[in-house]
Order: C-alpha cells, then sequence, then structure tokens
C-alpha cells in the first residue's frame, strides 16, 4: 500500500465525482447538494459514500450511476458506491455557491433552517425572476419531489421553489 | 409459471420494520392510483408526489429489514412475493380511494399520526431507523399541511363537499384505533428504545384531528369501536386486489429485469 498514491487517487476520484450533476436540476453538482458525503480509498480501491435526499427521489439511482462513470472516464476501476443514511440529509447542506447557481437557473433557493419552522412558518421566498417578495405557493407539491410551485405577484411569473427538507 | 411467495422469519424486529414499510407502500400505491385521475393538475402531481415520498419510505425500510432478517430477501421480495395474509400494513390505508373527500380524509388522519411518530423515532436506538425517521417526519409534516388545508376546503366548502367529507370521516373513524395498537412483539422494543409507544401519541393526535375538524365544521365521530387485524395479517377483502395488481409483473414473470 502506497499512501501517497492513495491520497493522489483520493483527490482525482473527489475531484470527479463532485463535478457529477443532478440530472433533474443539471447546474447543481452533489457537491453543491451536499449529496456527495465521502471519498475512501483502501488499497487501490475507491468508495464514495452518498446520502439519499428525498426519500422516493428517484434520481439517486442515476446519480449512483454517473458517479460510477465519471470515475470509470478518470480510469479508476470497479468504484464502489455506498449509500448513507444517517445522519439525514438537509437542504442546509445545499453551498451558499449552490444557492446562487439555483437561483440564477430560475429555481428560488431553499431557505436556511429547514426545521419545522421554516416548514409551518411564514414563508418569504423571493421571485427569482424579479426579486420581488411579493409571492404565493401555487402548489407544495411540483415537478420533483424537491420542488413547489410558486407565482410571482409583481411579475405574474411562475416560478419553481427548492423546498426545506 | 408464477413466482411462489417467500417465506419471512418474523423477529419481532423485522415484523415491526415490515408493518411500517407495508404502510409506506400500500398507502403510496393507492395515491398512484390517482395519477392521472386527480380534479386538477396541481393535485395529480401532489398525490403522485406524496406516493413518492411512501414509496421511497418503503424501500428504505424493506431494506432494513432484510438486512436485519439475513434470509438473502431484499426490498422487491418482500414487496411482490407476499400474499394478502403476509402483508401488516393497517386496515385503513388499503381502503379504496373512493372519492377525494375519502383519499383526502384517509391522509389526513395517518399523516398526522405518521408525522408525530416519525418525529419520536428520531430517538430510536436503531440507528437505520432513527435515520428513516429524520427524513419521514419533514415530508409528513408536507402531506399534514396538504391534507388539513383539503379538509377546511372541502367541509367549509359546499353543501356536497361537506356532505363528503363527513361521510368519509364517519366511514373510516373506525380504521383509526389500530394506529394506536400494541402488541407483545412490539413491547419489547418499545421496552429497549428501538420503537416507540404509539398510544402515547394519540391525545395529540386527537387533539390536532379535532382542532382540524373543528375549523372545518365537520364533526367527530363519538363512536369508539375500532377494527383490527392489518398488523396480524387478516386484512379486508380490498388489499388483495390492491395486491394481484402491484404484483402481477413479477410474479408472471419471475425475475423480470428492464
Amino acid at each position: 500500500m502506497n499512501t501517497v498514491n492513495d491520497t493522489d487517487l483520493q483527490q482525482r476520484a473527489w475531484h470527479a465525482a463532485s463535478q457529477v450533476v443532478d440530472p433533474e436540476i443539471p447546474v447543481l453538482t452533489i457537491a453543491d447538494l451536499g449529496v456527495l458525503r465521502d471519498v475512501a480509498v483502501s488499497d487501490g480501491h475507491v468508495e464514495v459514500a452518498i446520502t439519499p435526499t428525498y426519500s422516493g427521489c428517484p434520481a439517486m439511482n442515476m446519480i449512483a450511476l454517473e458517479i460510477e462513470l465519471a470515475l470509470e472516464r478518470e480510469g479508476i476501476r470497479n468504484p464502489k458506491i455506498r449509500t448513507v443514511l444517517s445522519p439525514a440529509w438537509t437542504t442546509d447542506w445545499m453551498s451558499d455557491d449552490g444557492r446562487r447557481k439555483l437561483r440564477d437557473y430560475g429555481i428560488a433557493p431553499p431557505q436556511v433552517g429547514s426545521g419545522r419552522r421554516a416548514l409551518f412558518g411564514d414563508q418569504h421566498v423571493a421571485c427569482p425572476q424579479c426579486g420581488s417578495i411579493e409571492t404565493e405557493v401555487l402548489s407544495e407539491f411540483g415537478s420533483t419531489s424537491c420542488k413547489a410551485l410558486w407565482r410571482c405577484k409583481s411579475c405574474r411569473e411562475p416560478f419553481d421553489y427548492f423546498k426545506c427538507h | 409459471m408464477t413466482a411462489a411467495s417467500i417465506t419471512v422469519s418474523e423477529t419481532p424486529l423485522v415484523l415491526y420494520t415490515l408493518r411500517r414499510a407495508d404502510d409506506a407502500l400500500i398507502l403510496g400505491h393507492r395515491l398512484s392510483e390517482w395519477c392521472g385521475h386527480a380534479p386538477a393538475m396541481e393535485e395529480d402531481m401532489a398525490l403522485a408526489n406524496m406516493g413518492l415520498d411512501l414509496l421511497g419510505q418503503a424501500r428504505e425500510l424493506y431494506t432494513h429489514a432484510a438486512k436485519v432478517e439475513g434470509q438473502g430477501n431484499d426490498e422487491d421480495k418482500f414487496a411482490y412475493l407476499r400474499d394478502v395474509r403476509q402483508y401488516r400494513n393497517l386496515l385503513l390505508l388499503e381502503q379504496p380511494n373512493g372519492d377525494f373527500a375519502r383519499t383526502m380524509t384517509r391522509q389526513f388522519f395517518y399523516a398526522v399520526f405518521a408525522d408525530l411518530y416519525w418525529r419520536a423515532m428520531m430517538a430510536s436506538r436503531d440507528t437505520t431507523l432513527a435515520a428513516i425517521a429524520a427524513k419521514a417526519e419533514k415530508e409528513f409534516a408536507y402531506h399534514v399541511r396538504h391534507s388539513s388545508e383539503w379538509m377546511i376546503r372541502l367541509g367549509d366548502g359546499t353543501e356536497e363537499s361537506h356532505r363528503r367529507a363527513q361521510t368519509a370521516i364517519d366511514d373510516l373513524w373506525a380504521f383509526t384505533g389500530e394506529m394506536f395498537s400494541v402488541d407483545d412483539a412490539e413491547r419489547g422494543l418499545i421496552d429497549a428504545g428501538i420503537a416507540v409507544d404509539p398510544a402515547t401519541l394519540r391525545s395529540r393526535w386527537l387533539k390536532i384531528v379535532s382542532g382540524v375538524l373543528h375549523e372545518a365544521t365537520l364533526i367527530l365521530p363519538e363512536n369508539d369501536w375500532m377494527q383490527k387485524g392489518g398488523r396480524d395479517g387478516r386484512h379486508s377483502e380490498h388489499l388483495g386486489h390492491l395486491l394481484s395488481e402491484l404484483q402481477s409483473l413479477p410474479r408472471t414473470f419471475p425475475g423480470a429485469m428492464w
């Protein structure tokens, strides 16, 4: 076992895995989302730990497959993908950069502090198009498990809001 | 050729986990039956989304049950290769969708319970169950808000919507008691800090439910006779029909992949 090589391999593997994007929201990488938990190397074998987001999110299977492909492209053979449930993923793990990218893409980012207060208190979600906070919820459930459907009362545009979880 | 049913070693923890997994699968399947039939596009998406939450919870719970059991079963075998008598879900959740008011009433009764239940289960000594609970309770918080708003809208809506909501409440009420029942198999898990005693949640459940129904101008039934049996595999006639649809493909083409 060579420690220097393992460290190098770990960094290459992390870099490759961290570039994988969410198939539904291709502006966000799994690193932005906080889905990528850990990349471990042992005896030249790479194991990537990811955490599921919403319980029923169908993107998770796709993400695991994309990680394998990304590592294979990097010349890393037979990587193992492990799913870690605990601690449970929360939207609070989304990076600031991820939140900015989401807003630029037209999706209002989740509010920070996704406790029950955020779920049930008054929500003030700014319109990702015009920035107005004169917005209203159209439906708690949107096009994917992670999104709700909102509408801006100022610019009249509908938009997706990435729900707190 | 058809696939035969599996046998399950129902130790208390396996049985406990399968009961919750079956709850999630069966209610999730019921909600999926609305896909393409809901009264509005937003509701179609909402019902499908909630069904997906439940399916995701079911998959995690089945996978955990398989690991605990250690007999080579997996999520697919548990879902597709058990007969009606091997299913352990609450009778409430297998009840047919009926009209929209009935679906919402079933959802409301259960979501209020499940939200309280999984929030308490976050303290389980079984770390996998605690992690599943942490996600599930957030998902059910959304289901509670959605179904509560609908109960108020239906109850305090037109004469027709009020009548349908009240009929659904009266018909489904006798199935709510099973959510709070505990048997010997679970008593040990409760004492060990792995499971939560659902009976301790009943007064809070009743407070939330009666609050919403009051605002909805609907009446909480006084009848306290409760129907049980699902947890032991004694089901209503509806579950067999549901399973015949849910299981038809893997039963008919064993091991089919796509």
